[in-house]
Order: structure tokens, then C-alpha cells, then sequence
């Protein structure tokens, strides 16, 4: 583990000299991923390595940052560590968006191509010598009219009803998040505290709100993972922003223990501005999503 | 041995051993070059190839120059020094920089023409239609209800098989025949539609030109237009990965003048008529 | 070394613990080199095949795997990891840093990639075999595969999160842990070339992700991305994967000319010709892939206006590629040349990949490439920028650095010995399949028709000859490893860059106290 003994003035870098998290994090997501292709496979151990794949992972990210804040709030890093730390953030963020552009290219190639060809409109129009009933429109789950019903059919979410309020609570929770930084940098502590929980509370009704809304979908509306295109890019859009939504409430809640526990100043708080910055990118996500996916 | 030597030296060992290999080889250009084909668009994109790969050859003769030129003349051993002073040039940096897009605007101006050309199926006289399957390909003369499936021939399928003690050499047209080949007339615009049933195919006979490929769930169009005077066999195969029999899907095409054509035609629509009646009996 | 002098931990536990970038380099490129060493013997095996019609050896069925199995080690497992070993040792030493910028990070994303590595090389024993349909994972057919297809996808993420990784290292080590006064403009070319490398790897490697998760959810979930039956289409999914495919050859090849342009300048004994251009070419090239990538499905029914947009934006990478060539030999000019063993690489680099350049060129004429699609002429033109393009610049690289690795000259005779074999057999192996593509014989068949025969026996026999003569490789390593005559801190007579300021070896810990750059 780190050699926290040495001495580090404030104009050297610190480096952590040998660690055995990240083979062991390794060990874990191989054991996760092994785990989950068994499942997949059907095989009957496959749960049990799954599980512990889980398990080792959450152990993983607990040591870790663990590990780093200790490391932290014994002084070890620099102003240069802080914004080495930022900019990984930031780039992780990225990747993380162009991840999600990955779907929404797939939505749009969908609603702006192979739907309308297979509808017989465009520059692949004799496709619909295969599919002659077909007509193409917005949503679509498909000439084979794929779904859980037996006649194809299926209703869609408004946007206007719970997927509007699951905006307004998700932009409200932006700005909690600020007002609560804001607090921070001021060394407002008690709004601080207050905010940052007020934040999480707001994620974590979105995402019973959205718990809700599949519910609803997958019994009521005949809208599943497997109603065509529609169901597919709903369903994997959303499912993966309410995954990075979870992600960050409980990121959220970590930091929240930690201004609890006196951590941060107001001049360095780098995990508040990381997770800060998540929170605002899976904020953006969602207005995409809104606007694409329920909308328009 | 100097390194310019060295390099001719490489080059000739290349060759001889290249040159060697061909020796047994029946045909000498045929099987270096593209094949000019049958077709006005197989010899359209031949001249294209061959535009490209001359201007290649000149640009790499210049490339090529400079650089061996620079490893005679500039030799540490030879005595040169390095004058640490040619940092950079402009001029000659904007000319490297325009020349080439120059040479490339050349080259586009043909192949946007070309491409227009290829991708216009107006005016065509018949349409086939062609259905890949792992690993057979079916065919479709829209409007005349005659279809069939066409497949690897007996005896290259035997011989093909791991260890069959079969020597293919032995087997005619090994891997490029078929039981039952594709016919068309000679002279005609035909207008191809492809798809599949399983997976992706590509349907492809190279004396053509085209190849294009056949996507389950969607049809791709293109045209073929065998040359009035070139009626014969032509060959293909499959060109997209599509299994484990990928490479054992072959296209063999009898193009027929019209006449005959029609003749053929009309005997396959009687028999197809004749099965249809024995099937709803 | 003041407080930090001490040395890593003994044995095993020092590879398995270790945050140093010199280990953790190391580590990368001993795993990319056993990489080539197990997708070589795979292409053996595909060549062994083909030495002669019909089928002696391999089920179709196999060696489809081996195909699609030799493409993935090559590319994610033996030229990918070099590279990033190559960053690993060389960026903080190019530009003054004590170390990467996130150490703990860089060991995960080591080890990650080699777990990642486990999970996929595995599927070759379990039943039904490895995947089987071509790199490129298309589907419906990828959709056949067996059980390992789930176990290849989530190889695909780990070494997707490996890769990521890596790349945010390496752009916040380049921005952040410069020694004063090192502007970006200072920079060695290999380090700008890492740093490009690292955005086309963030931008393009959760797309790549994005892509083999709906591959997954498609076969397993009833998601209809990829079929047309829900409004889907398979051709989605090649738009998604060259999205990332196509920057993925640049994301190889970047970091090679990065190379080329310090082994060429340092042995013309001259600084580089047109330095910023050569940065503003990288960057272009880079900007460029983004946009380029459906020239891989010219042959899929595109619409006519998709294709000439894609036709014209390909051909013009030959531009910026044409600088750095151009700037290469320029370089040169007026120099004082001498052919040690990194530069000979080069310049065959110089040669070999411009020829890659050509075909590629070529390809990317709409109309043309579809005679060419498909065919050999496709595998002669991405092995020609691929093996003496990427690999020989790694090579460059490695004869390059090697004394400063070990703090041994090696034998230079072995290494005049291991170049000559290897660029007179590679032009023997992949050359002869230029004609066997345009002769029309199609890519990914394990059997192939008669008049094929003589070039595919030629070409098998260059591939052994290639083949055998890495041996030479190996063992020269081995030998440095162990010892040999000291090399200086310059190590060759004209030197540029930080790297040749500390001894060689170089030092566990390099530059602790920033150095000053002028
Ligand atoms: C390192 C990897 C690498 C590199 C650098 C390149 C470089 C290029 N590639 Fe290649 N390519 C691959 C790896 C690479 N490629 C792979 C792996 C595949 C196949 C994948 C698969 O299907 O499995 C492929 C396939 C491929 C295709 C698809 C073919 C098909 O499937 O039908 C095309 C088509 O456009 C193409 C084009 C190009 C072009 C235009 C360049 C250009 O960047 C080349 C530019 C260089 C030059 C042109 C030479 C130097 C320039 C000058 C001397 C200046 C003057 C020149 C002129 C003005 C002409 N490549
Ligand atoms: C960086 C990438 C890379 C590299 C380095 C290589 C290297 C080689 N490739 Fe590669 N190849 C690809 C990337 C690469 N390839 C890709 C992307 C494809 C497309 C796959 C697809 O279609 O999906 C492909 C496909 C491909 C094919 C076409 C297969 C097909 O379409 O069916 C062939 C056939 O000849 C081939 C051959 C070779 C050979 C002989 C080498 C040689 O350079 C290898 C040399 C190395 C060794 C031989 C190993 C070293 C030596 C030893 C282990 C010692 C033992 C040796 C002896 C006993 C002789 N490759
Ligand atoms: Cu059908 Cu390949
Ligand atoms: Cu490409």
C-alpha cells in the first residue's frame, strides 16, 4: 500500500508507491464479467460468480477511494495532483458521453433511416417489396410488428405526464447541487448538508418515479425491450441513464457522509466538483432523452 | 554493400522468387491485374483502377526517388554533414500540400461520374431477384414465377471436404461451379435486387464489376449488362464473411444471347406452371 | 535519489503492486510481444491452410476462429499495448515528469486488459469454439456464435475500460505534468502523437462499447437494433463499428509515426523538418478519421450522396499522410545518414507504409473498391500500414530504446540480421496478395479455386520465413536483457529530448526534481 511516511512538500507530486487494489480490482470485474457471460450461457454457477463478482467490486471501490481519501485529507496531494485529478474526471465524463451518443446515433439512424426503408420511402425504398404492409412512422416497433401482444400493438409514455415532472426534478436537483456548492465555497456548512441531501432525495424520487413508469410500461402499454426499435432505444436509453442516475445518488450520498464526517474546504473539494460534474452530465442526458426519446 | 544496392538487392530477390512462383502459372497479366470483364461498368471501373494505380506509380516513382536519392547522397559514411539550419520552407511546404490535393481533385472527377452511373438502375429490361442463404443463393425472375436455388457442385463439395483424398485439381471449375447457374441475356440492362434470409451475403462475379451485398430484412439494388459479343460462363462467389461455408457459395452466371435466353426462359416458365399444377393436384 | 532512492519490491509482487511507469511499461510491452507471438502462430495456422487448395488441416468453422481470433490479439493485444508500453516508458521521460499522472490507475489499466485477455483467449477451449465471425463481430452472423459470445463482449468492455483508462492517463500526464518550460510546441513528436491517440481512444472506444452492448442485448434481451423485422438494420451496426473501427487504425499508426519522426531526425543527425506541420498533419489525420469511416461498406447499398461524401473526405487524408512523408524525406535531405537498426526500420516504415498508402487510396474509390472489396487486395493493403507500417515502427521504437531500457547495446549484427529477413519476407508474404485480390479471390475462405494456388503458396511461404525470423527478435531481447556492452546516457551519437539527459539504464525514478527546459 501507499507509503504514506514519506515527506511530501507542497511543490512535489505524490505518487502512491505500490498497490495491490488494482489487481485486485481486476481480479474483480474479471470475475463479474466471467460471472455474467455464464449466466448468460445458462449455466447454474453462473448467479453465484456473478454475486460475487458484485460483491468484490463494491469491496474494490470501497478500499479504493477509501484509500484516496485518506490519502487526501492526510495532505499528501498538491494543487498538480487536485488537477490531475479534475481532468480524469472530466475525461471520464466524456467517454461517458460518447458512450451514449453510441444509442443515440442508433435512435436516429432508426427514425431518419432504416425505418422509413423498410417503409418503402428513401433511397432503399424497393425494400418494401419484403415488408408491403409496412408503413413507416414514428414510433415504430418494426414491419414485424415485434412485442409482448399478439396483435403488435403497443402505447407509448407522453411527455407530458411523469417523464415532464422526472425533468423538473431532475433540473430542480441541479440546482440544489449548486446552491449547495455554492454553500461550500462559502463555508456555509449547514446549507451545505442540507442541499447535498436534498439533492440525492430529488434523484432518488426520479428514480422511483422512472421505476414507476417501466412498471407501467412493460405490464400496461405492452412496451418492452423487445417492441421493436421503439421499445429498444427507449428502454436502453433510459435504462442506461437511470443507471448512471443511481450511480450518482450514491455518489451523491458519499460526499454527503463526508461533509457530515468536517471533510472538504472551501478551497479544495475535488470529489465535490467530480461528482458535481456527473450529476450535471447525467442532468443533460436526460434533457437529450426528453426531448429525442419522449418528445419529439 | 551500400544501402541503395542493398535496396535494389531486396527488390530483386523479391522479384526473382515472385517471378518463380508464376512460372507454372498459366496466364501471366490475367492473374496480376484486375479483369477487364464483360461489361461496361467492369471496364469502366477498370479504367479506374488503372487511372489510380498509375498515378500511384508516378507519385511513388517521385516519393521513392527523393527518399533514396537523400539515403545515397546523404551518408554519414560518405562524409556528409547535417546542415541543422533546414528547419522548415514554406514554399515547398505549401507545394507538397497543393500538388496532392490537386492530384486528388483529378482523381475524384472520374470516379464521382463513374459512381453516378453505377448507382442509376433506370431503364433496366428484367430484374432478377437474389436471396443469399447459408450457403446457397436463389434466384427470382420477377414476373415469370420461375425460381430456383443454385449451389456448390457435386463434385467440388465432395472434394472440399477436410482430407477427402480427392485432389482438387482432378475436379472442373473446382469451388466455381454450380448445380444450377444463374441465365441471362446478353445485350440487356438487368436490374439485380438482393437480399438474404439468414445472415449478410455479397453477390459478386468480378467479369461484372459490381458487387454488392445482400442484407437480411432489406434490398440493395444494382445493374449488370453483359456485352452483346461476350455470351459465356462467368464465375463468382460470395464476398461477405457468412459462416462456416463462406467459401464454399459460389455464383456461376451463363449469359445467353436474347434469343436464347427467352427460349430458356419460357421452358422454365412451362415447367414451373407444370409443377405448380402437380403440387396443387 | 534522495528519499525516494529506494527500489522496487522483490519478485512477484513488484509486477502485481507496482504504480512506476518503467515497470508498468515493461509489463505492456512483454504482453504485446507474447500477443504477437500467439496471433502470429494464428495467422501461421491460416496461412499453413491456404499453402495449397482444398482443406488439410482446419475445419472452415476453425479457421474462421482463427481469423477472427489472430485480427483481435494482433490489433487489441500486440499492437495496441506496445504502444501504450511505449507511452508508458517514454511520455513522462519526454517531457519531464516524474511519473504518470495517475499511477494507480495505469497498473489497473494494465492489468485489466491482461484479465481481459484471459477471458477472451479462453473461448478457444471452451465448446463450440472461439467467435468466429471476422473481427468486425457483424451481425446476424455474430449472432451465431456460441458460448463464447458473451464471454468476447465482455473482453471487449475490459479492454474498452483498459484503453479509456490508459488514454486519460495519458492525456493528463501530457497536460499536467510538463516540466517548466516544456510548451506542447516543444514536445517530442512522439508524445504529440500519444496525445492525439488518446482523444481518437476516448471518443471512439465507448461507441465501440455502445455498439457490443447492443450486439448483447439484441441476442439476449429481444432488442431489435440490428434487425429489420423491429425496424432495426444489421447495417447499424457496421456504421457503429467502423465509427470506431476506422480511428482504431489511426489509433495504431498514430503513435508510429510518432516513432519514425525521432528515429529518422536522430539519425539523419538533424532536428525534423517542419515540426509544426507535422503536428498540425497528425491532428488533421485524426480530425479526419472521425469522418471517413463508411469507406469500409461502400458494397452495403449506401445512398448515392453517402457514398461520394465518403469517397471524397477518405481521399483526403492523403494529404496530411503526404506531409509527414514528405517532411520524412526532407528530414533526411542534407543530412548525415546512417543506418543503424532503428533507422532501418524506418525507412522501410517510410517505403512499406506509403505503399499501404497507395492501396488504401485506392480503396477509396467508390467504384473501384467495389472489384476490390472483400478480396485480398483489402488484406495486402491493411497488412502493408499495418506489419512494416505499425509493427516495424514499434520495432523502430524498440531498437531505438532498448539501451535506455536495459543499459545494454545489443548485438547490432542480429539486429542487421532480424531487419533484412523481416523486410524481404514481408514484402514475400503480403505483396503476392495485391494480385490475388484483384485476381479475384475473396478474403476470410479457408479453400480457395486452382488459379490461385502459385501466389498463395508464395505468400505462405513468406509468412514463415516473416514468422521464423521474429525468433531473431526474441532472442536479441533476451540477449540485451541479460547484458551486453554499456550504453551511454546519449546512447547514439546525435540526440534530441529529454530521455537522453538520465543514465541507462534509466533510473527507477527519473526526473523527482523537474528538470529545467530551456
Ligand atoms: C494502420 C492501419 C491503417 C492505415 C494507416 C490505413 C490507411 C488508409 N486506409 Fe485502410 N484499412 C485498414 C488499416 C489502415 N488503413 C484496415 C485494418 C482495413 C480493413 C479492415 C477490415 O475490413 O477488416 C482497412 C481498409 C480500408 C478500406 C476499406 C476497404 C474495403 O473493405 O473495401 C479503405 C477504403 O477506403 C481504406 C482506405 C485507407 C486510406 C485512404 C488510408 C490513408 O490513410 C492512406 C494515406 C497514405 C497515402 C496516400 C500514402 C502517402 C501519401 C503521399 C506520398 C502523398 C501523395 C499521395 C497522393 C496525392 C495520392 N482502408
Ligand atoms: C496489427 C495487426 C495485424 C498483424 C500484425 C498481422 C500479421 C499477420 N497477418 Fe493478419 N490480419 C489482421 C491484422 C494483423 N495481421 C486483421 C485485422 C485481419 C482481418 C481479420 C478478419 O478478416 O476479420 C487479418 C487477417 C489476415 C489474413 C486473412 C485471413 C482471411 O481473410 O481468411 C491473413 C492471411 O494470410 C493474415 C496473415 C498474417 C500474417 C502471416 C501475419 C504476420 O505478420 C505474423 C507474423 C508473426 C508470427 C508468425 C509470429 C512470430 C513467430 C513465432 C511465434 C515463432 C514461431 C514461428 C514459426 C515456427 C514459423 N492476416
Ligand atoms: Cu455467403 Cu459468404
Ligand atoms: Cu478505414
Amino acid at each position: 500500500m501507499a507509503h504514506a511516511e514519506q515527506t511530501h512538500d507542497a511543490s512535489q507530486y505524490y505518487f502512491p508507491h505500490g498497490s495491490r487494489l488494482p489487481f485486485f480490482g481486476s481480479i474483480a470485474l474479471f470475475v463479474l464479467m466471467a460471472g455474467a457471460a455464464a449466466t448468460l450461457n445458462g449455466a447454474a454457477i453462473g448467479g453465484w460468480v456473478l454475486g460475487l463478482g458484485l460483491v468484490l467490486l463494491a469491496t474494490l471501490f470501497f478500499l479504493w477511494f477509501g484509500e484516496v481519501i485518506r490519502e487526501n485529507q492526510a495532505g499528501l496531494y498538491n494543487e498538480q495532483v487536485d488537477r490531475s485529478f479534475r481532468m480524469g474526471m472530466m475525461w471520464f465524463i466524456f467517454s461517458e458521453v460518447m458512450f451514449f451518443a453510441a444509442f443515440f446515433g442508433a435512435l436516429f439512424y432508426a427514425r431518419q433511416l432504416s425505418v422509413a426503408w423498410l417503409g418503402g420511402e428513401g433511397a432503399k425504398a424497393v425494400t418494401s417489396l419484403l415488408w408491403p404492409d409496412f408503413e413507416a412512422g414514428w414510433p415504430s416497433n418494426g414491419p414485424g410488428a415485434l412485442g409482448p401482444r399478439e396483435d403488435g400493438s403497443y402505447e407509448i409514455i407522453p411527455a407530458f405526464g411523469l417523464p415532464a415532472l422526472n425533468t423538473a426534478l431532475l433540473l430542480t436537483s441541479g440546482l440544489t447541487l449548486t446552491i449547495a456548492h455554492h454553500a461550500l465555497k462559502s463555508g456555509h456548512r449547514g446549507v451545505l448538508k442540507l442541499f447535498l441531501a436534498l439533492t440525492f432525495a430529488l434523484g432518488f424520487v426520479f428514480l422511483g418515479v422512472q421505476i414507476y413508469e417501466y412498471g407501467h410500461a412493460w405490464r400496461d402499454l405492452g412496451l418492452q425491450l423487445g417492441t421493436g426499435i421503439y421499445g429498444s432505444t427507449f428502454f436502453m436509453l433510459t435504462g442506461f441513464h437511470g443507471l448512471h442516475v443511481l450511480v450518482g445518488a450514491i455518489m451523491l450520498v458519499v460526499i454527503w457522509l463526508r461533509s457530515l464526517a468536517g471533510h472538504f474546504t472551501p478551497r479544495q473539494h475535488f470529489a465535490f466538483e467530480a461528482v458535481a460534474w456527473y450529476w450535471h452530465f447525467v442532468d443533460v442526458v436526460w434533457l437529450g432523452l426528453f426531448i429525442f426519446v419522449y418528445w419529439i | 554493400m551500400s544501402i541503395a544496392k542493398r535496396m535494389l538487392m531486396r527488390s530483386a530477390v523479391a522479384g526473382v522468387l515472385a517471378a518463380l512462383a508464376t512460372m507454372p502459372a498459366h496466364a501471366g497479366w490475367d492473374l496480376l491485374n484486375m479483369p477487364k470483364g464483360v461489361s461496361e461498368l467492369s471496364r469502366e471501373i477498370y479504367d479506374m483502377h488503372m487511372i489510380m494505380l498509375w498515378i500511384c506509380t508516378v507519385i511513388a516513382v517521385f516519393t521513392f526517388g527523393a527518399m533514396i536519392w537523400a539515403m545515397v547522397r546523404f551518408r554519414k559514411s560518405k562524409g556528409a554533414v547535417a546542415d541543422g539550419k533546414m528547419l522548415h520552407n514554406a514554399r515547398l511546404e505549401a507545394a507538397w500540400t497543393i500538388v496532392p490535393v490537386l492530384i486528388l481533385i483529378g482523381m475524384a472527377i472520374p470516379s464521382v461520374e463513374k459512381l453516378i452511373k453505377i448507382e442509376d438502375t433506370s431503364g433496366s429490361e428484367l430484374t432478377i431477384k437474389v436471396t443469399g442463404y447459408q450457403w446457397q443463393w436463389h434466384y427470382e425472375y420477377l414476373g415469370t414465377g420461375v425460381s430456383f436455388f443454385s449451389r456448390l457442385a457435386r463434385d467440388s463439395d465432395a472434394a472440399r471436404q477436410k482430407r477427402s483424398g480427392i485432389d482438387p485439381r482432378s475436379v472442373e471449375h473446382y469451388l466455381l461451379n454450380v448445380d444450377k447457374p444463374l441465365v441471362v441475356p446478353t445485350g440487356t440492362k438487368i436490374r439485380m435486387l438482393l437480399t438474404a434470409n439468414d445472415v449478410i451475403h455479397a453477390w459478386w462475379v468480378p467479369d461484372f464489376g459490381m458487387k454488392r451485398d445482400a442484407i437480411p430484412g432489406f434490398i440493395n439494388e444494382m445493374w449488370i449488362s453483359v456485352d452483346e459479343d461476350k455470351p459465356g460462363t462467368y464465375r463468382g462467389q460470395c464476398a461477405e464473411l457468412c459462416g462456416a461455408d463462406h467459401g464454399f457459395m459460389p455464383i456461376v452466371v451463363d449469359a445467353k444471347p436474347p434469343a436464347e435466353f427467352r427460349a430458356w426462359l419460357e421452358q422454365q416458365m412451362a415447367a414451373a406452371a407444370g409443377s405448380r399444377l402437380a403440387a396443387t393436384e | 535519489m534522495g528519499e525516494h532512492g529506494h527500489g522496487p519490491p522483490k519478485g512477484i509482487v513488484r509486477w502485481l503492486t507496482t504504480t512506476n511507469h518503467k515497470d508498468i511499461g515493461t509489463m505492456y510491452l512483454v504482453f504485446s510481444l507474447v500477443m504477437f507471438l500467439v496471433g502470429g502462430l494464428m495467422a501461421l495456422v491460416i496461412r499453413s491452410e491456404l499453402f495449397q487448395p482444398g482443406l488439410q488441416l482446419v475445419d472452415p468453422a476453425f479457421f474462421n476462429q482463427m481469423t477472427t481470433m489472430h485480427a483481435l490479439v494482433m490489433v487489441f493485444g500486440a499492437v495496441m499495448p506496445a504502444t501504450v508500453g511505449l507511452a508508458n516508458w517514454m511520455i513522462p521521460m519526454q517531457i519531464g515528469a516524474a511519473d504518470m499522472a495517475l499511477p494507480r490507475m495505469n497498473l489497473f489499466s494494465f492489468w485489466l486488459l491482461a484479465f481481459a485477455f484471459l477471458l477472451l483467449l479462453s473461448t478457444l477451449f471452451i465448446p463450440g469454439g472461439a467467435p468466429a465471425a471476422g473481427w468486425t463481430l457483424y451481425p446476424p452472423l455474430v449472432l451465431q456464435t456460441g458460448q463464447a459470445f458473451p464471454m468476447a463482449i465482455f473482453a471487449i468492455h475490459l479492454m474498452g475500460a483498459s484503453s479509456i483508462m490508459g488514454a486519460i492517463n495519458v492525456i493528463v500526464t501530457i497536460v499536467n505534468m510538463r516540466a517548466p518550460g516544456m510548451t506542447l510546441l516543444k514536445m517530442p513528436l512522439f508524445s504529440w502523437s500519444w496525445l492525439i491517440t488518446a482523444y481518437l481512444l476516448i471518443a471512439v472506444m465507448p461507441v465501440f462499447a455502445g455498439g457490443v452492448t447492443m450486439l448483447l442485448t439484441d441476442y439476449y434481451f429481444h432488442t431489435s437494433f440490428f434487425n429489420a423485422a423491429g425496424g432495426g438494420d444489421p447495417v447499424l451496426f457496421q456504421h457503429v463499428f467502423w465509427f470506431f473501427g476506422h480511428p482504431e487504425v489511426y489509433i495504431m499508426i498514430l503513435p508510429a509515426f510518432g516513432i519514425v519522426s525521432e528515429v529518422i531526425a536522430t539519425f539523419s543527425r538533424k532536428p525534423i523538418f517542419g515540426y509544426e506541420a507535422m503536428v498540425y498533419a497528425i491532428a488533421s489525420i485524426a480530425f479526419l478519421s472521425f469522418i471517413v469511416w463508411a469507406h469500409h461498406m461502400f458494397t452495403v447499398g449506401m445512398p448515392l450522396a453517402g457514398q461520394l461524401f465518403f469517397t471524397l473526405s477518405t481521399m483526403l487524408i492523403a494529404v496530411p499522410t503526404g506531409v509527414k512523408i514528405f517532411n520524412w524525406t526532407a528530414t533526411m535531405w542534407r543530412g548525415s545518414i546512417s543506418f543503424e537498426p532503428p533507422m532501418l526500420f524506418a525507412l522501410a516504415f517510410l517505403f512499406l507504409f506509403t505503399i499501404g498508402g497507395f492501396s488504401g487510396l485506392m480503396l477509396a474509390i467508390a467504384p473501384a473498391d467495389f472489384q476490390y472489396h472483400d478480396t485480398y487486395f483489402v488484406v495486402a493493403h491493411f497488412h502493408y500500414v499495418l506489419v512494416p507500417g505499425a509493427v516495424f515502427g514499434i520495432m523502430a521504437a524498440v531498437y531505438y530504446w532498448l539501451p535506455k531500457w536495459t543499459g545494454h547495446m545489443y548485438d547490432m549484427a542480429l539486429a542487421k540480421w532480424h531487419f533484412w529477413l523481416s523486410a524481404i519476407f514481408v514484402n514475400v508474404l503480403f505483396f503476392p496478395q495485391h494480385y490475388l485480390g484483384l485476381a479475384g479471390m475473396p478474403r476470410r475462405i479457408p479453400d480457395y479455386a486452382l488459379q490461385f494456388t502459385e501466389w498463395n503458396m508464395v505468400s505462405t511461404i513468406g509468412a514463415f520465413g516473416f514468422g521464423l525470423s521474429q525468433l531473431l527478435f526474441v532472442w536479441l531481447i533476451v540477449k540485451c536483457v541479460k547484458g551486453g556492452e554499456r550504453a551511454t546516457a546519449g546512447v547514439w551519437d546525435y540526440q534530441h529530448g529529454l530521455e537522453w539527459t538520465v543514465p541507462s539504464p534509466a533510473p527507477y525514478h527519473t526526473f523527482e526534481k523537474a528538470p529545467e527546459v530551456r
